[in-house]
């Protein structure tokens, strides 16, 4: 598959150089042709289809676009896809299923975490980072690490509420030690 | 938005990416963290015709306290693995304070200390750190390393002192004489936007006594704020109501703000003498409860 922006829409653009890569997106092995100056989001939701990473304003500031790279959030909008070569790329189609949520995702469900939801897949896939790192935050510590990510309807209350409605899931679930 | 076109180049060595500046006599721009060159090259404020990725390059995101104490920090150091640091509070405060204001916690998994410095932004944040720590930059050229002090890296909106064939290799911050204490501070309207006014302390304490002081502001002038000469007239001194005032008045004085819809030049500079009366504070209570 070649990823161009001259081939989104489709057109012949044979003397654009490509760069071979291979990244890993949701746990599957993706060997694509690129141009340099493609951008990560472009790539996921335009080459690969994966329309849940949603580009908001385009400039680093709203994290609508948020991925995980080898684990940690990423501005999917700031990094181009020749960059992602060798690395891991999480998104939020590969967090869980309509069937079965990931507690996050189930956390967002239950307390109302999204009104219009296009802030959600990156509000989402960076609390997964937070829990990851810290599976028992406080409040402040939960709106801390989504200051990055910009929500124009919930006015955050819900958000919050959702995350930490997702640690102590995600603690209880946990097999106890004994 | 998307780049007009370059070639990318990803070496895996220094001499590599060096060869390839060398190659094409400044059309080439080293990318690190991208987290202002990509915004950069989107808007078109910036078309470099290649873009030399150092990811790749293995062995550049150390962060190391070397045989004379001097912290070194690599060009793939990102501003978060300073946030997570566990030391870096007792031994560079003013730093750790800066570390969780840079930008945005997603954007400090990605953004690089060096870079942020390189870029030159008059609102950085680690750029007045370093001035008010007294610490300079490594780079590296074909024909070797050179040292630059970032007072004279730093040479105006958007601009350093590197050659076209040089990549900032790490930057060096110099050990303190005495206890270290100091602090950052910044005002923004909401996290990742410019700063209204910000300022960073950094004194060397000999008991209760002032050994070195630094101290730098940005987002008030056009460049950082070099406030080293008007923050020394704390050196000799005890940290006391009377001292701490003629450092803020100093310092305050130091600032050159324009009034734009962030607030007005006075205001500007009163936030500033509001925030190293604060930060001067701090560390005299902590200085107290310490003897």
């Amino acid at each position: 598959m070649s990823s161009l922006y001259e081939v989104i829409p489709p057109a012949a653009g044979a003397d654009v150089p490509v760069r071979r890569i291979t990244i890993e997106v949701n746990g599957e092995s993706r060997t694509l042709d690129v141009e340099p100056r493609l951008l990560l989001v472009h790539l996921l939701r335009q080459g690969l289809n994966l329309t849940g990473t949603h580009s908001g304003c385009d400039t680093t500031s709203c994290g609508a676009c948020t991925v995980l790279f080898d684990g940690r959030p990423l501005k999917s909008c700031t990094m181009f896809a020749v960059m992602a070569d060798g690395h891991k790329v999480e998104t939020v189609e590969g967090m869980g299923s309509a069937s079965e949520l990931h507690p996050v995702q189930e956390g967002f469900k239950q307390e109302h975490g999204l009104q219009c939801g296009f802030c959600t897949p990156g509000m989402m896939l960076a609390a997964k980072a937070l829990l990851e790192r810290n599976p028992d935050p406080t409040e402040d510590e939960v709106r801390w690490a989504l200051s990055g990510n910009l929500c124009r309807c919930t006015g955050y209350q819900n958000i919050v509420k959702s995350v930490l409605w997702a640690a102590e899931k995600m603690r209880n679930d946990q097999p106890q030690e004994a | 938005m998307y780049p007009s076109r370059f070639a990318y180049e990803a070496p895996k060595t220094l001499n590599e990416a060096i060869a390839i500046l060398q190659a094409n006599g400044g059309e080439a721009k080293i990318l690190a963290g991208g987290q202002s060159l990509i915004p950069m090259v989107k808007l078109r404020f910036a078309s470099p015709e290649v873009l030399v990725d150092i990811n790749n390059i293995p062995g550049l995101d150390y962060m190391r306290i070397d045989e004379q104490g001097n912290l070194r920090i690599g060009a793939l150091v990102r501003h978060e693995d300073l946030e997570h640091s566990t030391t870096l509070a007792a031994t560079h405060p003013t730093l750790a304070a800066a570390a969780s204001l840079v930008a945005d916690p997603i954007v400090r998994t990605r953004g690089t200390f060096v870079g942020s410095l390189c870029h030159a932004d008059p609102q950085g944040d680690w750029s007045a750190t370093m001035v008010a720590l007294g610490g300079h930059i490594v780079a590296q050229g074909p024909n070797g390393r050179r040292q630059i002090d970032i007072r004279e890296f730093v040479l105006g909106p958007f601009t350093n002192a590197l050659a076209y064939n040089e990549i900032a290799v790490e930057a060096v911050i110099p050990p303190a004489k005495g206890r270290p204490a100091g602090s950052y501070l910044k005002l923004e309207r909401r996290v990742g936007d410019f700063a209204t006014a910000s300022v960073a302390v950094a004194l060397d304490m000999n008991g209760a006594t002032v050994g070195r002081a630094g101290c730098a502001l940005a987002g008030v002038g056009g460049k950082t704020i070099d406030a080293n000469d008007a923050i020394s007239v704390l050196v000799g001194k005890t940290l006391n109501a009377e001292s701490i005032e003629a450092a803020a008045d100093a310092v305050a004085e130091a600032a050159d703000p324009r009034t734009d819809h962030r607030g007005s030049a006075d205001y500007k500079r009163h936030i500033v003498k509001t925030f190293v009366t604060r930060i001067l504070n701090n560390i005299a209570n902590s200085e107290q409860k310490a003897a």
